[in-house]
C-alpha cells in the first residue's frame, strides 16, 4: 500500500519536534497518532497539518497545547476493578515483607488511579509506608492530578468499581463533596509524588517495589514498548511487580524469562531473577 | 452500480443494537476458507466479558477472535474489538487498540474503525452498516467512499434498529442496501473472486 502524503507530512512533524522540543513520538503507533493530530489541526487558531512543523519549533505555547491534545488522558477510579482485586489477592502480601514501600506509577493522567491504588495501599495498612511517584508526559493532566478534584458525575461509576474491587467501605470515606466536584482527601495525596517524566526518553526511577502502567503502551509501536520494558525493568527491584493493561503484554519483550505471570488476565508481572 | 469483485482486501463491519443477531446470520452463512480479513466492531456493554465471541463461534464458519494490539491481520479470521476499546489499522496491516474519548457516545466507534482502515485499505475496503440505534458509522461509510471504498448497508426495513443503516444512507451511497442473507451471499461471492483473480 501506498504511503500517502500525509503519512510523510506526519513524520516531517514528528522529526521536528524530537529535533527542537526532545520529545519523541516517533515511535507512537501511527493510527490514533494521526487520528489525534488531525482532531488537533482542525482546531480553531491551529495552523495546518503544512504549516504545523514551521509553527511549532517557534510557539512554546503552541507546543505545550500540541502534547495536551496529542496525548490520550481517559481514564477513571478503579478502571477494570478485577485488576485491583487481583492486587489485593496476588500482590498485597508480599509487600508486607518490605518496610518501605516505592510505587511508581508511569502515565497516570488526571491521577484517578494513583488515588485509587492508594487507597488500597491504606486498606491494607500499607500507605505509612508507601511513597508513589506518579508520572507523566502532560504537564496539564499533572496539576489536575495534583488537586484531585474530580466531577460529582463520575461517582457513581467509581463508586460501583470500588466495591467490584473488592472495596469493603464506602467510597465517600475518601473524599469530600463540594459542589459538582469531589476532592480526595489530603492524606490520600500526602504521599504521592506527581512530577513530569516522559517514557520515551527520560531515565529510570530507581528501586521501585512496584511499577504500574497501564493502557499507556498501547500507543507505542513494538520498539518504544520493548524500550519502556527496559526502563520498567531496570527500576524495578528484585522480587517487585509490574501492572500492565489488559490489553498489553510483556509477551515481545527480550528480557521476558526475568519475570512470572502473576496474573495472565490482568497482566501482573513479579520480577524473579 | 456493481462492485467490483475482485478489488477488496478487507471487509468492516459496524452493528450495534440488534447487531447480534445480525451477525449470527451472516457468520453462519460465510464460506470456509474466507480469503478477505473482516473486522467487526459491535457496540456492547463495557463490562461484557468473552461471551460474545462464543456464541458468535458456535455459529460462525470461520474463526472470531478477540482484537489483539499489534495482532496481524490475516485472511480467514473475524476481529471483534473488544469492549472499551476503538479498533484501528496499521499501515503494516497490523491492529492497534486505543482507550481514547469515546466517539458517538461509543468506544469501540464504528467511526474510528471505517475511518482508519479506510486510510490504510483505501479502495480495497468494503464496508458493511447494520442495525443499530444510533448514528456511529455514517461518517465512517461516507469516508470508505470518498476513499473509493465499496459500502453496503443493511436494508433499514429488515434492520432491527433502522436508526444506523439511514443514517449512513443520508450521508452518503451506497453500492447496495441489502437484506442479512444477501449481505452474507455477497461477501461470498467478493470472497470467492479473489481466489480467481490471484
Ligand atoms: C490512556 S491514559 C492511561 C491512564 C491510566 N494509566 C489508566 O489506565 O487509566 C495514557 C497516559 O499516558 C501518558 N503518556 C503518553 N505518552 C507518554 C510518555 N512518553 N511518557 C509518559 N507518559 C505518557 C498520556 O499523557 C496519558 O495521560
Amino acid at each position: 500500500m501506498d504511503t500517502t502524503e500525509e503519512d510523510d507530512d506526519i513524520k516531517d512533524l514528528l522529526e521536528v519536534i524530537y529535533a527542537k522540543w526532545g520529545y519523541d513520538f516517533r515511535g507512537y503507533s501511527a493510527a490514533s497518532m494521526k487520528r489525534r493530530l488531525y482532531y488537533f489541526v482542525r482546531q480553531k487558531g491551529t495552523p495546518s497539518m503544512k504549516e504545523l512543523p514551521h509553527y511549532i519549533v517557534r510557539d512554546k505555547a503552541l507546543f505545550s497545547r500540541f502534547i495536551e491534545e496529542i496525548t490520550t488522558n481517559v481514564t477513571e477510579m478503579f478502571r477494570d476493578p478485577g485488576f485491583y482485586r487481583s492486587v489485593r489477592a496476588n500482590v498485597i502480601n508480599h509487600l508486607y515483607s518490605y518496610p518501605h514501600l516505592k510505587v511508581w506509577h508511569a502515565g497516570c493522567a488526571t491521577g484517578e488511579e494513583a488515588y485509587s491504588m492508594n487507597i488500597i495501599l491504606e486498606e491494607e495498612k500499607l500507605k505509612d509506608r508507601s511513597m508513589m511517584y506518579a508520572t507523566d508526559i502532560n504537564r496539564l493532566v499533572l496539576s489536575k492530578a495534583k488537586k484531585g478534584i474530580y466531577p460529582v458525575q463520575c461517582l457513581r461509576e467509581y463508586e460501583k468499581n470500588y466495591i467490584d474491587s473488592g472495596g469493603s467501605h464506602d467510597l465517600s470515606l475518601y473524599y469530600c463533596k463540594a459542589y459538582d466536584h469531589f476532592i480526595m482527601n489530603n492524606n490520600l495525596m500526602n504521599n504521592i509524588v506527581f512530577t513530569e517524566h516522559d517514557l520515551a526518553t527520560d531515565y529510570v526511577f530507581g528501586e521501585m517495589q512496584m511499577v504500574m502502567c497501564r493502557n499507556v503502551l498501547i500507543y507505542f509501536n513494538r520498539d518504544l514498548q520493548n524500550k519502556v520494558f527496559k526502563l520498567f525493568h531496570e527500576s524495578l527491584d528484585l522480587g517487585g511487580f509490574l501492572c500492565l493493561g489488559a490489553k498489553e503484554t510483556l509477551d515481545f519483550y527480550e528480557g521476558r524469562d526475568h519475570f512470572k505471570v502473576v496474573d495472565d488476565a490482568y497482566k501482573i508481572y513479579q520480577l524473579v531473577k | 452500480m456493481t462492485l467490483q469483485k475482485e478489488k477488496y482486501r478487507a471487509v468492516v463491519i459496524g452493528a450495534s443494537w440488534g447487531g447480534m443477531n445480525a451477525l449470527q446470520k451472516i457468520f453462519s452463512q460465510l464460506t470456509n476458507p474466507f480469503k478477505i480479513p473482516i473486522l467487526v466492531v459491535l457496540h456492547q456493554d463495557k463490562t461484557a466479558g468473552g461471551g460474545v465471541i462464543d456464541i458468535l463461534n458456535i455459529v460462525s464458519t470461520l474463526p472470531v477472535i478477540e482484537a489483539e494490539e499489534k495482532q496481524k491481520i490475516l485472511p480467514g479470521f473475524a476481529y471483534l474489538a473488544p469492549p472499551n476499546y476503538h479498533l484501528l489499522v496499521e499501515s503494516n496491516k497490523t491492529l492497534s487498540l486505543c482507550i481514547s474519548e469515546k466517539v458517538n457516545y461509543c468506544r469501540p466507534s464504528v467511526d474510528v474503525l471505517f475511518e482508519s482502515a479506510a486510510d490504510i485499505y483505501r479502495h480495497a475496503l468494503l464496508g458493511i452498516v447494520l442495525t443499530g440505534a444510533n448514528n456511529d458509522g455514517a461518517n465512517g461509510a461516507r469516508y470508505i467512499r470518498e476513499k473509493g471504498g465499496g459500502l453496503i448497508v443493511q436494508s433499514p426495513e429488515e434492520a432491527e434498529m433502522p436508526t444506523m443503516p439511514n443514517s449512513a444512507l443520508e450521508v452518503t451511497t451506497a453500492d447496495f442496501v441489502l437484506d442479512l442473507d444477501m449481505i452474507a451471499e455477497k461477501l461470498n461471492e467478493l470472497a470467492n473472486a479473489i481466489d480467481k483473480a490471484d
